[in-house]
């Protein structure tokens, strides 16, 4: 078993006043190995884009370890954080949003690959922007534009060319489809898939966008509220999921063919709030199979073989796999 | 019910005139939007028909550009009137008395007495589109009051009902609460109460779901489907979303740049599509790509997802002929020279192609080409 | 000739036109002041004291037989400066302690609370102070005026900072490694010139007011100097006699500050919707 590249450990978010903090990440374990692509998914309130931010230092854990090979990002000196930075990318949800709308392409790649003392000189720079456009589809004469002459599914590729430029090791990927057309993400797809493989990425996908993660992702992640409910390799967590909470999200998500008959598994209620998360199992007030030993202690994540973690206590419960797959 | 502004000989309508003679809840006839900006003019929806049968739901399915939010905006005569709006064609709705009205050309008073009473819409921010600054029972009893002249607490109470109908606990508390209390699904059911509040005869939705969760999405779109069945009310769906699209909608309309590409019953729709668009489209979706390969029998080959090559082009450059034409695999000189028209392609079903009239066989699936 | 999109659309309301024009011709008549004028400005002649508009001398003379028509152009050139340079050194100082205020959560509560003390303070009294505290020359009042007009850009810019500091693109060139100094520089300030730009064009126009005011009290430049201020403040005692010699001025003042408030409206709607679409 090779060493994980990223470990994160007990990591919790909390924002507001201590006395009743807003658990955003509330106590997350998982970690990710090399040349894997791990799903991380949930809905509003499960802390996947915070997760996100604060694996890459954009935002301060409240408690708890990340660790990129081995190494606790959150002792890094700010200046150890930088040359980090080169090895641990982003890219971001909104593509209109992400790129200063007052700099040219060229200087937002410029820029990035200044910082680290990548291509140093006019023409080294030049070219290596010219190449890093061509390797997300794009071409050299784009570099003089700017953002708000492209549409979105090309300002993503910017953005990719971006993370790209000071040549990264792990790509955090968050919500990077959401804001597109459906036809424009499939393109988007492509090129993450071909990045990844060229390259040999390791990437973190958040997305809430099932389809999308059961293509492109090794593992998933399922968060809800804060918590990891479970954990599983992909193929294994959309035809037999183990949690409640996994069932109902597949459920919930309609199937672009009329003739899949769903099972309806609406849950009923609104996602509680994050500043005041019910006790012991924060989903047992939406969860159809909840009992009363449900509201006692927080269920641990248990290892259930095979890479196979859950959160629940119950083991008998049956989940109706005649919504999967064919 | 025959009105006397049908006509039979139109090529949109023909099918609709051609099964049991319902008239359409609302017919839409060579609807135009254009505008006449800076940049040029922009063609937002040109020759737009499509036609909602009553107590069904027909979903408005594009992406980007497509037109298909100006569309609804257009229908509810919700575009501000400036000289730069030029709009076109003839929108017949058939109110609850059974009268056939074309709302287009509407004078505003009359328009008004519609809006929120008989046509109701929806819209995909709950929180902008309701006032912060009225309680929820407020604004509820404010449509109610206008429409159908109930005194205030005669209409709070209304306004209560409407709460319990979506569902919304505690609503006699609630009615006194402010969206800024409600979470987004809420402030949806919110909207959607209000809608309901003068049981209207046609619910327009603009992308309702988009901005939900997708627990919260499958509760809202199960309590639509619900007051439809209770109420009878037809629902014009718009969306991107092929899987809502897939099992809330009867009929389907595709718009591309403006304009239907195709239109069919929902089921005929995703096992067939006729328009390449509607083809690439739905092939680019990893659902999709999964049936294909477990029908291939190639289960976990993650082979390359299908995409539609190149974007839309901008409003202000159109291309010469058929919209679609840059991006589309089967793409002929002839596809260069004209806009084909929509014409009919099988039972209730037209596309705008030269390609679906000319073969009897329907270009196939497209292959994903490494 | 091609006309840029941009200009199109700033004076598609015609009274920015107009006002566009109104402040070029005053720009253009100060710029070539001695070409178009006949006259020496501080050339008196006696005799010719208090004559009303001729063809010889377009706007009359004033007391000392000075030609108007060439103190107002020439006087353009003082007034126009004073008030180009306090806006400039307004947008200046204030952008700096805007941006510091606005980007670091620590610097914001003491640097706000001098600018709202400075604020609470009339800008004409505050004005008067600082220039008898300096003692009368152009530079002070520019001084005087800058730190007037500090304030008002600081509140706006650090208003904007808080908006642009969290935008996505912000996070990403954090993202990317970049540091603390050159996000201010390259991301933030870029995007808080539409703010500057109206800021500017409105404290422009509040200087030519501002200087007026000054001058007209006494208080501002040293008499000598023909700023249209110190033309009102000096010849107003005749002016029951002769009204041309402090309605000229008067004009020149409210023109200058109408048309450059009437462009600063005009940029202001030109960039906000712009700027919803380009962001």
């Amino acid at each position: 078993m090779t060493a994980p590249l990223i470990e994160v450990k007990n990591l919790q978010r909390y924002f507001g006043a201590p006395a009743k903090p807003v658990r955003a990440v509330d106590d997350v374990s998982f970690t990710i190995q090399p040349g894997e692509t791990l799903g991380l998914v949930g809905e509003s309130g499960s802390g996947k884009s915070t997760i996100g931010r604060t694996l890459l230092r954009l935002i301060e854990s409240t408690s708890g370890q990340v660790l990129y090979r081995g190494e606790d990002l959150g002792a890094a000196s700010s200046r150890r954080m930088r040359t980090l930075r080169s090895k641990l990318q982003m890219i971001f949800q909104d593509p209109y949003a992400s790129l200063n709308p007052k700099m040219r392409v060229k200087d937002i790649l410029g820029e990035a690959l200044q910082v680290h003392g990548l291509a140093n000189g006019k023409a080294a720079r030049a070219q290596r922007i010219a190449e890093l456009l061509a390797l997300v589809g794009l071409r050299a004469e784009h570099a003089d534009r700017y953002p708000h002459e492209f549409s979105g599914g090309q300002r993503q590729r910017i953005g990719v060319a971006r993370a790209l430029a000071v040549e990264p090791e792990f790509i955090v990927a968050d919500e990077p489809l959401s804001a597109l057309d459906v036809s424009i993400q499939a393109q988007v797809v492509n090129l993450l898939c071909d990045l990844r493989d060229r390259l040999s990425l390791t990437m973190l996908f958040i997305s809430h966008d099932l389809d999308v993660v059961e293509y492109l992702c090794d593992r998933v992640v399922v968060l809800y509220l804060g918590r990891v409910m479970e954990v599983a390799p992909t193929a294994e967590l959309f035809a037999r999921p183990l949690h409640p909470y996994t069932q109902a999200l597949l459920a919930a998500s309609p199937k672009p063919d009329p003739e899949h008959k769903s099972e309806r598994v609406a849950l009923k209620g609104d996602i509680p709030s994050p500043m005041n998360p019910p006790s012991g199992c924060v989903f047992r007030t939406r969860c159809p199979h909840a009992i009363e030993a449900c509201a006692g202690a927080r269920p641990e994540l248990r290892d259930m073989g095979q890479g196979r973690f859950k959160a629940c206590i119950r083991d008998d419960i049956v989940i109706n796999t005649s919504l999967m797959a064919a | 019910m025959n009105s006397p502004i049908t006509s039979s000989n139109d090529p949109s309508t023909a099918d609709t005139a051609s099964t049991v003679s319902i008239t359409p809840r609302l017919d839409v006839r060579h609807l135009s939007t254009f505008f006449d900006t800076d940049e040029g003019l922009i063609r937002s929806v040109a020759d737009v028909s499509f036609s909602i049968r009553p107590g069904k739901t027909t979903a408005l399915v594009g992406e980007s550009g497509s037109g298909k939010s100006v569309t609804s905006l257009t229908l509810m005569r919700l575009l501000s009137r400036t000289a730069a709006t030029q709009v076109s064609g003839q929108a017949l709705f058939t109110n609850r008395a059974g009268e056939t009205l074309d709302l287009l050309a509407l004078p505003e008073p009359a328009m008004r007495r519609i809006r929120g009473n008989e046509i109701a819409m929806i819209f995909q921010e709950p929180m902008t589109s309701l006032n912060p600054v009225f309680t929820v029972g407020e604004q509820i009893a404010e449509s109610v009051r206008l429409h159908m002249g109930l005194d205030r607490s005669a209409a709070l109470a209304h306004a209560q009902r409407m709460l319990e109908l979506v569902e919304i606990p505690a609503a006699a508390q609630r009615l006194h609460e402010y969206p800024h209390q409600l979470s987004g699904g809420m402030r949806q059911r919110v909207m959607i109460a209000l809608a309901m509040a003068c049981n209207p005869t046609l619910l327009i939705a603009d992308e309702p779901t988009t901005a939900l969760d997708v627990t919260i999405q499958a509760q809202i779109l199960e309590l639509m489907r619900r007051l439809q069945a209770e109420t009878g009310m037809s629902i014009l769906f718009i969306t991107h979303n092929l899987g809502v699209v897939a099992h809330h909608a009867d009929d389907v309309a595709v718009m591309y740049a403006g304009r239907i590409v195709e239109s069919a019953p929902v089921r005929e729709l995703f096992a067939l599509p006729r328009h390449p668009y509607t083809q690439g489209l739905l092939a680019c979706l990893p659902a999709q790509q999964r049936k294909r390969e477990l029908a291939a029998g190639e289960v976990g080959a993650k082979r390359r997802l299908y995409a539609i090559r190149g974007q839309v082009s901008s409003p202000l450059a159109p291309p010469p002929g058929c919209a679609f034409e840059p991006r589309c695999d089967h793409a002929l000189a002839a596809c260069r020279e004209a806009m084909p028209a929509l014409e009919s392609a099988g039972p209730h079903r037209s596309a705008r192609c030269i390609l679906v009239r000319e073969t009897a066989t329907v270009p196939a699936l497209p292959v994903e080409t490494a | 000739m091609k006309i840029p999109l941009t200009l199109k659309k700033l004076f598609r309301r015609r009274i920015v036109l107009a006002a566009g024009i109104c402040l070029l011709v005053v720009v253009l008549v100060a710029l070539l002041a001695n070409v178009i004028t006949g006259y020496d400005p501080n050339e008196t002649a006696v005799r010719e004291r208090l004559s009303v508009p001729t063809a010889s001398h377009l706007m009359g003379t004033d007391e000392l037989g000075r030609d108007l028509f060439a103190r107002i152009a020439f006087g353009g050139r003082y007034s126009l400066t004073i008030a180009a340079l306090t806006a400039f050194g307004a947008i200046v100082f204030g952008t700096l302690f805007g941006l510091l205020a606005g980007f670091f959560r620590r610097l914001d509560a003491p640097i706000m609370r001098v600018v709202d003390a400075m604020m609470s303070l009339p800008d004409i009294l505050l004005a008067i102070a600082l220039v008898a505290i300096l003692g009368p020359s152009m530079l002070n009042v520019v001084l005087a005026l800058v730190l007037v007009y500090s304030p008002r850009v600081a509140r706006v810019v650090r208003a904007s900072t808080l908006v642009v500091r969290e935008l996505l693109f912000v996070e990403a060139a954090r993202a990317v490694g970049v540091s603390t100094g050159r996000i201010l520089w390259r991301h933030i300030l870029p995007n808080l010139m539409s703010p500057i730009l109206v800021q500017a064009s409105f404290i422009f126009a509040y200087a030519i007011l501002a200087e007026a005011a000054l001058s007209f009290l006494g208080v501002g430049v040293p008499p000598e100097i023909p700023t249209w201020g110190t033309m009102v403040a000096g010849s107003q005692q005749y002016a029951h006699e002769a009204l041309w010699i402090v309605l000229f001025p008067g004009l020149a003042i409210i023109l200058t500050a109408l048309s450059l408030q009437l462009l600063g409206d005009g940029v202001r709607d030109l960039l906000d919707p712009r700027l919803k679409k380009s962001l």
